[in-house]
């Protein structure tokens, strides 16, 4: 892994920030008040973040290896507990804060 | 100048939960920046600039990987799609405002559209200028928290390995959150298969852009399928 130059780092912040900004300003550029919004946009907002979110977990996860020891146990694990915490309490910080924790806990004391 | 405060003393007490909100994952998003070497500068600029919650953690991740900027263009946008449906919500509010609608629109957040969308400004007040003022008041937490975490995170002296799980936290909660809601199940299942399995065909480091491509590729054939059947039974 290379580190980014200051050059790249900043052009993936603009990156960030266009990108940004054309998913806010968009509705309003092609969809001025009183204009139909096609299916498909409504179709691809009900549907993409579900998608993309389920993207996201698995990218956060690419570099554990399945192969070689802890055979990504302490993440399967403290995602289990994310989840079980989560579907009982809902309460977001609480579960993203334990999760963290049970992590570091996990990588850094039991599976050194 | 008494007049003026009427808005302000009307928006503050509504983006109080938000002020919670942000000043949690404010500041550990400088932490994660933090830890990862990036000082209160990046920071700071990214929630001035950038201001998109889970992108900017997102964004930890890609300053970290020195991932192509065109990557990151890619995942922001998928990422942020949702602020389109934010934005066709908001087109009857902020379609009539005059006065700094620009900054309306670049600022409306999660957060500060869970605000808006169900506001009924009493007509006596400027509508323009407490949008304005609940935009620039979340704004401000959010550039806040993550400014005190970025502090935080360079005095922390403790070993910090397994913090980034934190990004991996957030996104596994907002996805159980998502899941509560049925009509979501069928789109994350294609996700997280499409995704998979570009990562063992491409690997780690190249798997992102042909899962985007299958995920959108798979729901259009979706929606093309659904569109026919609504067709046939509109027939019958």
């Amino acid at each position: 892994m290379t580190p980014a130059t200051f050059q790249q780092k900043i052009l993936i912040v603009i990156a960030m920030m266009i990108g940004t900004m054309i998913t806010r300003f968009l509705p309003f550029l092609l969809f001025p008040a009183g204009k139909e919004t096609p299916k498909f946009v409504n179709y691809l907002g009900k549907t993409l973040p579900f998608a993309t979110m389920a993207l996201l977990v698995v990218y956060c996860l690419k570099n554990v290896s399945m192969i070689h020891a802890p055979h990504g146990l302490p993440e399967l694990l403290a995602i289990l507990l994310i989840v079980i915490l989560h579907r009982w309490k809902s309460n977001s910080l609480l579960s993203i804060g334990a999760g963290t924790v049970f992590y570091m806990v996990l990588v850094q004391v039991i599976f050194k | 100048m008494e007049e003026r405060m009427a808005e302000f003393r009307y928006a503050l007490p509504r983006t109080i939960p938000v002020f919670v909100g942000y000043l949690f994952l404010g500041a550990a998003y400088g932490i994660l920046m933090s830890v990862n070497g990036f000082g209160i500068g990046w920071t700071f600029a990214a929630s001035v600039f950038v201001f998109a919650g889970s992108l900017q953690y997102l964004g930890v991740t890609m300053l970290a990987t020195a991932v192509n900027p065109l990557v990151a263009f890619v995942m922001s946008l998928m990422l942020n799609a949702r602020h389109l449906f934010y934005g066709i919500s908001m087109l009857g509010k902020y379609g009539q405002v005059k006065k700094r609608k620009a900054y309306l629109i670049f600022g409306l957040t999660d957060e500060t559209f869970s605000v808006v969308c169900h506001e009924q400004i009493p007509p006596r007040l400027d509508q323009d200028l407490v949008y304005f003022w609940i935009t620039l008041l979340d704004q401000c937490y959010w550039i806040l928290g993550s400014v005190l975490g970025a502090i935080v995170g360079s005095l922390l002296t403790f070993d910090t390995t397994g913090l980034d799980f934190a990004l991996t936290a957030l996104f596994a909660v907002i996805f159980v959150e998502q899941w509560k809601q049925k009509e979501g199940h069928k789109p994350a299942v294609i996700g997280l298969l499409a995704s998979a399995v570009c990562l063992l065909i491409w690997g780690a480091d190249a798997f992102i852009i042909p899962a985007m491509v299958l995920i959108f590729g798979i729901l259009a054939f979706d929606y093309k399928k659904e569109e026919k059947k609504m067709e046939s039974e509109e027939q019958i």
